[in-house]
């Protein structure tokens, strides 16, 4: 098993600037390569908070707190690294582009749909116009959405349904090969046609990415899922394989979350 | 009953508030109309003060008015996009204070600083002098608007932009500018509205100037100042000049304020 592993998350803490107590105590998680790990948990319990802390987009805001440690496998060298030794702003942007992030809202960027999918290529530095071309076709292809978007690439991505612009968020974090794609609640807002597009979209895309998503829906963390964990105010109450979690939890908390008792 | 009886009170008294105000608008617009439409003519746009028109002092009301605005819009956004993207803690608030504060300030007093800060050292009265005072009052209001324009731009965005491995600064300027971009223009047109229908500013910095020029160096034709000394004027012929120029600045601005509204409604 653990030669499969892309990140292990140990004893980490996390305490928001100015609050008085940690939001995330002693999360120990282990996510697994070309796997789909579902986090869920009644709101406020802190699957956010821990999602947001493994591209440390929390460091867009000053003075959070974190303690522990979250090894990510750097594939090259086969070691881990604890991406919370980071302090160089080149490292952050080295670590966002091996970790994506899809948003609950959809967030087109206000430009063209060709623009939105190459913006984060032309971070990284690619500039040759061919290269480009030939990768954010790949990527929308990636993210079904090429059919729909090849005659319009120049359109603004504004333009599109709440569903597209979300494939299309995809395809933009798609693009840049990322190692791991971190969903926050991505079908929150979006109807139930575009949600089983959505849905689909991340089982195929397990192939080349592990992903982790946090749901409310539990459904869709059962049938979307190969590992799920369970989180309540602040602590990882359990963590298994999704069908064990949902058929035979060891945790009263988790029977009682997923039975519906509360939450 | 009480309740529907009080309502209706209050609904007759700010009715009648409303009603005030708006008679007032009408009456100094339909008077400015009679008058000024009797004073216009083509003679105005081709000729000088000096000769009886008003050429001179358009052209260089405007002039002020964009020199002002190429120097204060560069200053009054960065600063607001500092308070709004940058800016960490309680000053921050300080500083938002003090720009209201500035926005409010009389504009006579703004005059006089800029007579005492410039126009003293530089020996008299000139074109630079005007645009710095019109610069000084339009910068806080395109701190307050770039400020608040960028507060309407979703923290998702600038999360988004920068978990695909964007810095900060390059968020803000390829994605949060762009996204306010129709704001921006639309806070800069009401800005440059606002300050070209200032007289106060301009009477002891740039004067006016009766001649033709284009030398900033020199007391700079405004027409907001010659409509203060012609209004003063004991003749017919400069009284229906003074009409003239304050229909035309009117019509200026309500045709620049018109587009900035529209503007927004199309796209906003």
């Amino acid at each position: 098993m653990a030669k499969e592993l892309i990140m292990d998350i140990k004893d980490f803490s996390f305490k928001y600037a100015g609050a008085p107590k940690p939001s995330l105590m002693n999360i120990n998680l282990p996510v697994y390569k070309n796997k789909i790990t579902a986090m869920i948990g009644p709101s406020g319990c802190g699957k956010s908070t821990l999602l947001r802390s493994i591209n440390r987009i929390h460091d867009l805001y000053p003075n959070n707190e974190y303690t522990g440690e979250i090894n990510l496998l750097n594939i090259q060298k086969n070691e881990f690294e604890n991406i919370l030794d980071i302090k160089k702003e080149n490292e952050f942007i080295k670590l966002r582009q091996r970790v994506g992030m899809i948003f609950q809202k959809p967030t087109p960027f206000p430009m063209s749909i060709y623009d939105n999918v190459a913006y984060g290529l032309r971070l990284s530095g690619l500039k040759d116009k061919n290269i480009l071309d030939e990768k954010v076709e790949k990527a929308l292809k990636g993210a079904a959405i090429w059919d729909e978007t090849k005659d319009r690439l120049k359109e603004s991505a504004m333009g599109m349904s709440g569903g597209q612009q979300q494939r299309l968020c995809i395809a933009r974090a798609v693009a840049l090969k990322p190692e791991v794609i971190l969903f926050d609640e991505p079908t929150s807002a979006l109807d139930p046609i575009s949600t089983k597009a959505i849905e689909e979209l991340i089982s195929e895309l397990k192939e080349f990415v592990s992903i982790v998503i946090v749901t409310h829906n539990m459904q869709q963390a059962s049938r979307l899922s190969d590992f799920t964990a369970f989180m309540y105010i602040g602590e990882l109450i359990e963590y298994n394989k999704t069908d064990k979690i949902f058929l035979n939890p060891k945790e009263k908390l988790t029977e009682d979350y997923i039975t519906g008792r509360f939450g | 009953m009480k309740r529907l009886m009080i309502n209706k009170i209050v609904l007759l008294l700010s009715t009648f508030a409303a009603i005030i105000g708006l008679v007032f608008l009408a009456w100094i617009l339909t008077t400015l109309f009679l008058k000024g439409i009797d004073a216009i003519n083509w003679t105005l746009f081709t000729k000088d003060l000096i000769d009886g028109g008003l050429r001179n002092l358009i052209f260089g009301q405007f002039v002020m008015a964009l020199v002002a605005t190429i120097i204060g819009v560069p200053l009054g956004m960065l600063a607001g996009i500092y308070l709004r993207e940058y800016g960490r803690g309680v000053y921050v608030n300080i500083i938002r204070d003090l720009n209201d504060i500035m926005m409010s300030a009389p504009s006579i007093v703004i005059g006089s600083f800029v007579f005492v800060v410039v126009v003293v050292p530089s020996g008299g009265i000139n074109g630079w002098a005007g645009s710095i005072a019109l610069a000084i009052m339009l910068i806080p209001i395109v701190v307050s608007t770039t400020d608040n324009m960028l507060s309407l731009v979703p923290t998702e965005l600038r999360e988004a932009g920068i978990a695909l491995g964007g810095s900060k600064h390059k968020v803000v300027l390829d994605i949060v500018l762009k996204a306010a971009k129709v704001g921006l223009m639309t806070g800069i047109l009401l800005a440059f509205a606002r300050i070209i229908g200032e007289t106060a500013p301009l009477l002891f910095t740039s004067g006016t100037n009766s001649f033709w020029t284009t030398n900033l160096n020199n007391a700079f034709p405004s027409l907001t100042v010659s409509i203060y000394d012609l209004a003063n004027f004991p003749t017919d012929k400069a009284r229906n000049l003074a009409w003239a120029a304050s229909f035309i600045l009117t019509i200026t601005v309500l045709i620049i304020n018109l587009v900035g509204r529209f503007i927004t409604r199309d796209k906003g």
